[in-house]
Order: structure tokens, then sequence, then C-alpha cells
């Protein structure tokens, strides 16, 4: 079973001359463990496409499944304990908060779902340490770098039992070995049975995923074939 | 890739053999340009006539037979390292050519050629990243090989991402037709000459 189902969703902004369709039709499947990585100029659906898959926002039409559960039928009481528990979120500029410390940026989604306060430090210490993060656990989004910070961003996303990592650029203000360094994450933790979708305008950034789509106009209009096998590089060809 | 300067770089770490040469050569290269062993004592030769290497006089020709650099080789191989390759003039991009193409040929959707494309590059990006996941981190040559190509893809997918994006702009506003009277004109002025 995918972790993440769309069917036929559509997202439309605004009503008559302002009106901006934003997604169209969008069927997408994300399975455990896999990476889905999302391509496309501005302005054709990507980050929509991320919001209403994290139930951020409601599709205008179509079905949005996590973990086989239709967001349709959820209050809001529930997509919001849904968005908490399974859902993590990076994002370009970190959205730390400025007045904790990183291991209490961490922690703060599980303490805001009832973890107490020692067992929700606990595991953002173990979060923060899996990312070579436990040195600076007490320092301030202000002392950091912008990699640590980004680092940071992504064990709050991946802390606790999220299974779906949802990232709109998360490289998009790092320089290259800070940008792989990232990926290199994201692609760990999805190797440990997390799903992750990521938006991006960055083919090498893309690269990382097992999966791209090609968006244009909110309609999905292309997308890569599976991967072969490991060494089909270093077969010599007819050009090598 | 020049393999004659390649194997002047093997021996200025010290005297090797032929088979060794070409196996370096290959493990340097992250086994990505594979080289045949004749091509490499082909090479050997040449470097020997041109008085960049010696070889071990008394050793009959093969295997076991050891070749070192000479001063004069090592001042070719500081040389070339030092001149940058040509890259004044656009190479024959055969994509670039096939984007032209594809404007002027009736009924052909270019930014469904330009997807194509895409795709097809990016697809190999994949392979190449995987590729770095797995081996990379031990070995560092492979790793230099493989963000190159990687760097070179990255920038065919920019440029087809931007002529995309400047064919739609196009499209929506497209230029003005040249002005009439300048054929004239320009005639007029090539008689006065």
């Amino acid at each position: 079973m995918s972790l993440l189902e769309l069917r036929g969703v559509s997202k439309v902004y605004g009503s008559g001359p302002s009106e901006v369709r934003a997604l169209r039709g969008v069927d997408l499947s994300v399975d455990a463990g896999s990476m889905v990585a999302v391509m496309g100029p501005s302005g054709s659906g990507k980050s929509s496409l991320l919001t209403v898959a994290g139930g951020l926002e409601r599709p205008t039409d179509g079905a949005v499944r996590i973990e086989g559960a239709d967001l349709a039928g959820m209050s809001r009481a529930g997509l919001a304990r849904l968005r908490r528990r399974t859902v993590g979120y990076v994002f370009q500029n970190y959205n730390l908060l400025p007045g904790l410390t990183a291991v209490e940026n961490v922690a703060l989604p599980l303490e805001l779902d009832g973890t107490p306060a020692k067992a929700a430090r606990s595991s953002a210490l173990t979060a923060l340490d899996e990312l070579g993060l436990s040195d600076r656990a007490d320092g301030y989004p202000a002392d950091l770098s912008g990699g640590e910070r980004q680092r940071v961003a992504i064990a709050r996303a991946i802390v606790g039992e999220r299974r779906l990592l949802l990232a709109d650029e998360p490289s998009g203000a790092l320089d290259s070995a800070n940008g792989e360094a990232v990926m290199r994450l994201l692609h760990a933790a999805c190797k440990r049975g997390v799903a992750a979708v990521v938006v991006t305008h960055d083919a090498q950034l893309a690269s990382w995923a097992d999966r791209v789509l090609f968006l244009r106009d909110g309609r999905v209009a292309d997308q890569t074939a599976p991967l072969p096998g490991p060494d089909s590089l270093l077969t010599p060809g007819p050009n090598r | 890739m020049s393999v004659r300067h390649a194997l002047l770089a093997l021996l200025s770490e010290g005297p090797k053999y032929g088979l060794q040469l070409r196996a370096e050569f290959e493990a340097r290269t992250g086994e990505v340009w594979p080289l045949n062993v004749g091509q490499v004592y082909t090479t050997l030769q040449r470097l020997e006539r041109d008085g960049l290497i010696e070889s071990e006089d008394t050793v009959e020709a093969g295997p076991q037979k050891g070749f070192q650099i000479t001063t004069e080789g090592a001042r070719e191989l500081a040389e070339w390292l030092r001149t940058p390759p040509d890259l004044t003039s656009p190479p024959r991009d055969e994509l670039v050519i096939k984007i032209l193409v594809a404007l002027r040929v009736p009924g052909t959707d270019v930014h469904e050629v330009i997807q194509v494309h895409r795709r097809y590059v990016v697809e190999l990006m994949q392979q190449w990243t995987r590729l770095k996941d797995d081996e990379s981190a031990s070995d560092l040559h492979l790793a230099l090989v493989i963000d190159a190509e990687l760097f070179r893809l990255d920038a065919v997918v920019r440029w087809l991402d931007s002529a995309d994006g400047r064919l739609h702009r196009a499209a929506l506003d497209p230029p003005a037709p040249p002005a009439p009277a300048t054929a004239p004109r320009l005639r007029r002025v090539g008689v006065r000459r």
C-alpha cells in the first residue's frame, strides 16, 4: 500500500477572472522507503502539490490518502494530529524558532503532541545525533551555519515516528557540499522506511530520488523510468 | 582525455610496468574510462621515442619491462597540467542543434522535444547519483569524476529549462518583424562604397 496517494487532485485558488488552477487532476503514489522528486518551472504547481499532500490545504477536487486514510473524512483536529505525528516538513528557509535551541526546536512537535518534555528531549537528541549534530544541540539557530540549520530542520521533520517527509527546495539556500549532505540525509531517511516528496527546480537535487515527476501547468506532464542496475554506467557502450 | 599525459603522471610517482600503468589509470579515473593494454604499450613506445620516458634496456619487451619518466618528460607533464584546454569556441552540441532544428520542422512541438531530452538527462543524473551514493565514499577519484559529470548534465538541464521558458515567452510576445526599409538602405550604403 502506498504511504501517500493522490487521486485526481485539483486545487483552484480564487474565482472568476482571478481564478488560478494550480493543480489539475494529479495522480501520485509514494511507497514507504522511496523518494519522489517533483520538478517544474515557477507556477507549475509544485508547492501547491506539497501543501495539499501534507494536509496543509484541502484539494478542490480529488482524494488525498496518507497510510490509507482519506484526509477529506478527517476532522480539523484529526488532520492536525496526523500532520504532527506522521508528516514532517522541510523548507528552504528552515523555519526554526529563533528563541529555541536546536534540541528545543526538534523536541517541539513531540511536546505539542503531548509527549512529556523529558522524553521529547531524549528523542530530539537521538535525532540530532543521527544527523551528526549532538555537539550543537544547545546552540540557537543564529549561532548555526546554514547547513547545520537545515540539518536541525531535517531532525525536526523525522523525529518521533514520522513516516512521510515533504521537502520544498530543501537545499536551495546551501552551497553544493551542504546541499549534497542534506540530500544524503533525506535519502538515508528513505532507506529506513520513510516516504519522501521533494519539490525542486534543481536537477542535481532531484537526481537523488527514485522517481522524478515533471509538472507543467498543474499537470504531471512526464516522469522518469525506473532506475536500471547499478553497473549500467560502467559498462562500456558505443561512445566509450 | 590524454592517455599520454595520464601515463606520464603515473610514472612521475616512480618506475612502473605496463600492466601496472593500465590498472592504475583505470583506478584513478574511477574505472569510467577503460583502457586496452595495446593502447598502453603503443603510447609507451611513442613516449620513449620522444625521449619523455625510458625503459630498462636489459629486459625484453613485455609485462615485466619497467618504465620511468625522464627530466624532459617531467617538464612536458608540468607544462601540460598548466595549459588550459581550448574552451574559446562553443562545441558543436548535437542537443542544441536538435532544439534549433525542431523550431523549423512543421508540426513539431518544441516543448515536447525539450521534455524528451530533459527526462533522459535527469535519468542519467539519477544513475550517476546512485553510483555516487554507493561507491564514492570510498573512492575519491570516482567522486570527482561523478561530480564533473553531474555538473555537466546539470548545465544541460538548466539550458533546456532556460530554452523552454524563453520559447514560451517568445510565443506570448513574439519579436517585432524587421523593418522593410532596412534592406534597400543597406544596398544604397553598399553602392556608395
